[in-house]
């Protein structure tokens, strides 16, 4: 009885009810409050469907599937919910990263904080919503609901250069949201099942595939489109300047969760329904991943004397990773992929999180400007380490397993590549170090000396320590014990990973 | 007097099923009756009369809809043809009437100018527009349009104190004079063709819907014919504001009052699409060979213009008049389309709607927002709206986010049901001009909600402390409503989506 009900629609409506109430004019005092409800429920949720994934049966291997008419029944659209190995981990990934962003932001006292719930709930619920869907009008649905929130945080609550950030980034991803979209209603129309249930979907274009040079154009249309949302190499511009100029909360979820939309779609839509397309294109993914985002924008990164762009750059830089898993086409190649998309997740998270912390101590994010902050700070000094290592992919972090996995996968694929890629993993580990270098040892830079006389700077306080702890314990449980998820990774493979299809058997 | 023709009226009661549109011109009538009759110190009352009475109306015509005994019925020889879908389009052309005069009482408030007639033109006008889209034949529409045309003369220069207004009138009435000239000539065109006894399939009834379909089914190549029906598409396109007959848009945009504005963007635009869905379906299919190719370019067309004008606008009026000629092109997408899928006409209809609601929205903010200088309404005075009103900012940027199709609001699930059916009818360059057209929205509408909320007062002292009108609590409360019909139709098109597959 218990197992029978469903566990998305509270993890996705809570937050949107407690956020249409906000903007309805709930006092300051009860929107705060109803606040922690609304991250709470989608953690819960999460929690649920982690723990009881595999105990419950499966509906064409989709666990708590549960529909809702919306009243498109003709069009072959509907509120269709479940997860399978692949979107269960990112859900769970979106409601970690949301409960501990929503904590930072309650507890951070932004100017007209109520507002800035309100949107940060709108977007929990929207991320909720994209790895809950089944249907694919809904994931894009979801996408677009969430998406929206972050431009006007921007705007709103942003650092330096808002204005600009906001007005790219807006138009950037529009245009990839827009052509992906385009992509989509391509496979719908030309699927002839006329329905954008994925399972419907699965099954009609498994036995009658598209012809190849359809597949070829629409996997083009949809690269071009998820590579901006995901900030592939070189549509890759919106995503520092954005991420620099975001409140942390807004950047943690976007950087943490939603950019990884375009990935998830790449493995749980296209790759399944248009497997020869996307062989077509993984070669020239596969070089833009490695010479573009992994090794260009790794250099970008050591140059960056500003902390937050740092992140920032670092983030598009580990995407190139993600996107060389993909191409590798290979079982283990996605699997790695879903593994690095949470781990890359969390500590990417971690990392904007402490990096507001730290700008609240240093006023400032520029690197000359700091030095000398752990005798100060040893607590936050110990967590950004935390986080470096994490993002560097040492093991013992979640991050190592995702990078192994897509290394060997590659190997397979192509081993000049793997070599290539592998000073990547050097690469981050000479701008983490250093970036931590810079802020947390050596002596105190004359700036943050005399910041420092004025207001002096202390240790990490427990508002900022607890959403921290909730990612970094995460990141660990997972490096340590990743059978956690990879058990349900593996068994969702085989299914949706269509027999090689690559240049290797 | 001979009673037997009495009765006999009476037995067909034809006028029966032109009740709406009776009891709306007797609504009308009984405003002016009432402003004889009441002292001059409660006019107020009237305009009061006027919002209550179509409130009522529209509960009927809501019902009538529900109880779903609706079937096609022709009337007076099959000048006007009932159904189900005429049914909508009088909810459509009643809901923005209703809203017009609301939004009216706040402009109009700010004005010395006589109050009453505007609510008497605005609701006749509304009944000719529900006419003309019930018209199956060709004088019929045409006497439909003239007076939505007359009587919009009459609006756009309603505030005749104000030069821009005048300008506004003037243009309107030059153009409007030229567009009804370009569509009878297309008509007469058509009727001379067809009654050509030296062709096939000649009719003597050539200003009918169905004959004149016949005849050019079977005649799908005369070159009158062609020009007939070019002039044709040409007339009503001055109606929608589509390229390149928008070129009257900004100003009279501008000039007109903004209720007016508002009516002219919405119900004009939709009265237009009503006329040629209806023309497109029974008379011009045979020559979709010309028809659709010109469309295209007209789509085509108008989307870039509108959005790349819109780009540069400061004052919201001619960028919402821009902005709603790019709209007009989302729909005309969706007309094409209907050639060869059924379901765009159903994708109109919800876009129809789906504008409707977010377009008043927005004109219900600009109304509060303006001064007594009603032309004068820039990007600028919203700055700081969202600190002075929370309330009208948020139903400003639910409107705007509507129009820019952001979901999970109404206007998004418009678009998608159009681009869904053009994709289906295999318009992939007019896509990718649609979709470069709504990124190139996306950043004007922006602008727009940049100013309500991102932009502080304080860092321009430029700009003088703007006193807005506060909302009166019936007001509030239908733009809430309307505003949460965006809003949950983004989320849940319930019984609407069986539109979708008529």
């Amino acid at each position: 009885m218990f197992l029978t009900l469903d566990p998305f629609l509270p993890a996705i409506a809570v937050p949107l009810v407690i956020a249409l109430l906000i903007g309805l004019g709930l006092p300051k005092r009860w929107s705060v409050r109803l606040s922690y409800v609304g991250f709470l429920a989608p953690l819960l949720s999460a929690l649920h469907v982690w723990w009881y994934y595999s105990s419950v049966p499966q509906n064409a291997g989709f666990a708590f599937y549960h529909t809702y008419s919306t009243g498109l029944d003709s069009l072959g659209i509907g509120l269709k919910f479940g997860v399978n190995g692949i979107s269960m981990p990112l859900y769970v990934l979106a409601a970690l990263v949301g409960f501990s962003a929503g904590l930072y932001a309650i507890r951070s006292g932004a100017e007209r904080l109520k507002w800035y719930l309100m949107l940060l709930l709108v977007m929990q619920a929207g991320l909720m919503g994209i790895f809950a869907s089944i249907d694919v009008f809904y994931i894009y649905f979801f996408h677009e609901l969430a998406l929206i929130p972050t431009f006007i945080m921007i705007g709103v609550w942003g650092g330096r250069d808002r204005n600009y950030a906001a007005m790219k980034m807006t138009i950037y991803l529009t245009v990839g949201a827009m052509l992906s979209l385009f992509g989509l209603i391509a496979i719908y129309v030309k699927s002839g099942v006329h329905s954008f249930d994925l399972i419907t979907l699965k099954a009609t274009l498994a036995q009658y595939p598209l012809e190849v040079i359809k597949q070829e154009h629409f996997v083009g249309i949809l690269l071009l489109g998820l590579g901006i949302l995901v900030s592939l190499w070189p549509l890759h511009t919106w995503a520092p300047l954005g991420y620099g100029a975001a409140p942390s909360s807004a950047s943690m979820l976007h950087a943490g969760v939603l950019k990884k939309f375009g990935l998830y779609m790449l493995i749980q839509v296209v790759l399944p329904l248009l497997p020869n397309g996307l062989a077509h294109w993984s070669h020239l993914l596969a070089l833009l991943a490695l010479f573009g985002n992994v090794i260009v924008i790794g250099l970008v990164t050591i140059a960056q004397r500003d902390l937050k762009q740092m992140v920032g750059y670092s983030s598009v830089m580990h995407m190139g990773y993600a996107f060389l898993g993909i191409a590798a086409n290979s079982a283990l190649g996605t699997g790695g992929v879903v593994m690095l998309m949470v781990a890359h997740g969390l500590s990417v998270a971690l990392l904007f999180l402490l990096t507001t912390s730290i700008h609240q101590r240093t006023e400032t994010f520029s690197f000359n400007d700091m030095g000398g902050l752990a005798r100060k700070a040893p607590v936050l000094a110990a967590l950004f380490m935390a986080a470096t290592f994490a993002s560097i992919g040492l093991p013992g972090f979640a991050n190592f397993w995702g990078e192994l996995s897509i290394f060997v996968a590659l190997w397979h694929y192509s081993a000049w590549m793997t070599s290539v890629a592998i000073l990547g993993v050097i690469i981050s580990a000479i701008y983490g170090l250093r970036s931590a270098a810079y802020v947390f040892f050596g002596e105190p830079s004359s700036t943050f000396a005399l910041v420092d006389s004025k207001r002096p700077a202390s240790d990490i306080t427990w508002s900022e320590r607890i959403p921290a702890l909730i990612l970094l314990v995460a990141l660990l449980f997972v490096g340590f014990y990743p059978a956690s998820l990879t058990t349900a990774i593996n068994a969702s493979l085989p299914a949706s990973t269509v027999t090689q299809v690559g240049t290797h058997p | 007097m001979d009673t037997s023709a009495l009765q006999h009226l009476a037995n067909q009661n034809v006028w029966g099923s032109l009740w709406p549109e009776l009891s709306l011109g007797t609504l009308a009538l009984l405003l002016l009756v009432l402003e004889i009759i009441l002292p001059k110190k409660s006019h107020d009352v009237i305009s009061k009369v006027a919002i209550f009475g179509q409130f009522i109306l529209l509960g009927l015509l809501v019902f009538g809809i529900c109880s779903d005994t609706l079937s096609k019925t022709e009337i007076f020889n099959g000048l006007i043809t009932l159904t189900k879908t005429t049914h909508l389009f009088r909810i459509f052309f009643l809901l923005a009437s209703l809203l017009v005069s609301m939004i009216a009482r706040v402009t109009l408030a700010k004005q010395t100018m006589p109050k009453v007639e505007f609510y008497h033109i605005v609701m006749v006008v509304a009944a000719a527009m529900m006419l003309l889209v019930e018209s199956t034949h060709l004088m019929m529409g045409f006497v439909a349009l003239e007076t939505v045309t007359i009587g919009l003369y009459v609006l756009v220069s309603y505030c005749r104190e104000s030069a821009l207004t005048l300008e506004a009138g003037l243009k309107y009435l030059i153009m409007g004079a030229l567009s009804s000239s370009l569509l009878l000539f297309g008509i007469v065109l058509l009727y001379g063709i067809s009654g050509n006894p030296s062709l096939v399939g000649h009719t003597a009834d050539g200003m009918h819907f169905q004959a004149l379909g016949a005849f050019l089914q079977l005649n799908p190549h005369n070159f009158i014919a062609s020009v007939g029906v070019i002039l044709v598409i040409a007339g009503i396109a001055f109606k929608m504001g589509v390229f390149p007959f928008q070129i009257w848009v900004p100003d009279v945009y501008q000039g007109a009052p903004t209720p007016t504005t508002a009516f002219l963007a919405v119900a004009s635009k939709a009265a237009g699409f009503g006329f040629l869905l209806g023309l497109f379906k029974l008379v011009l299919l045979p020559y979709s060979w010309l028809v659709i190719p010109v469309l295209s370019f007209m789509a085509g067309a108008t989307i870039l213009f509108g959005n790349f004008a819109a780009l540069t606008q400061t004052n919201v009026k001619r960028l919402i008049g821009l902005s709603g000629v790019s709209h007009a092109g989302f729909l005309l997408l969706g007309v094409i389309a209907s050639a060869t899928i059924p379901m765009a006409i159903g994708a109109v209809y919800f876009y129809l709607f789906s504008y409707l609601l977010a377009s008043f929205l927005v004109f219900f903010v600009m109304a509060h927002v303006a001064q007594a200088d009603d032309a004068n309404q820039e990007l600028t005075h919203f700055i700081g709206l969202s600190r002075d009103n929370p309330f009208l900012s948020a139903i400003l940027a639910i409107g705007l986010g509507s129009l820019a199709g952001i979901p999970p609001l109404a206007g998004f699930m418009g678009k998608f049901f159009v681009f869904l059916s053009a994709y289906q009818a295999k318009m992939y360059s007019l896509l990718f001009v649609a979709i470069l057209g709504v990124v190139i929205s996306i950043y004007y509408y922006f602008s727009w909600i940049k100013a309500a909320f991102f932009e502080s007062v304080e860092l321009d002292p430029a700009t003088p402390k703007r006193e807005r009108t506060e909302v009166c609590m019936g007001n509030r409360i239908i733009f809430t409503v309307i505003a949460l019909a965006t809003l949950i139709l983004g989320f849940y098109q319930g019984s609407l989506g069986q539109w979708l597959s008529w």
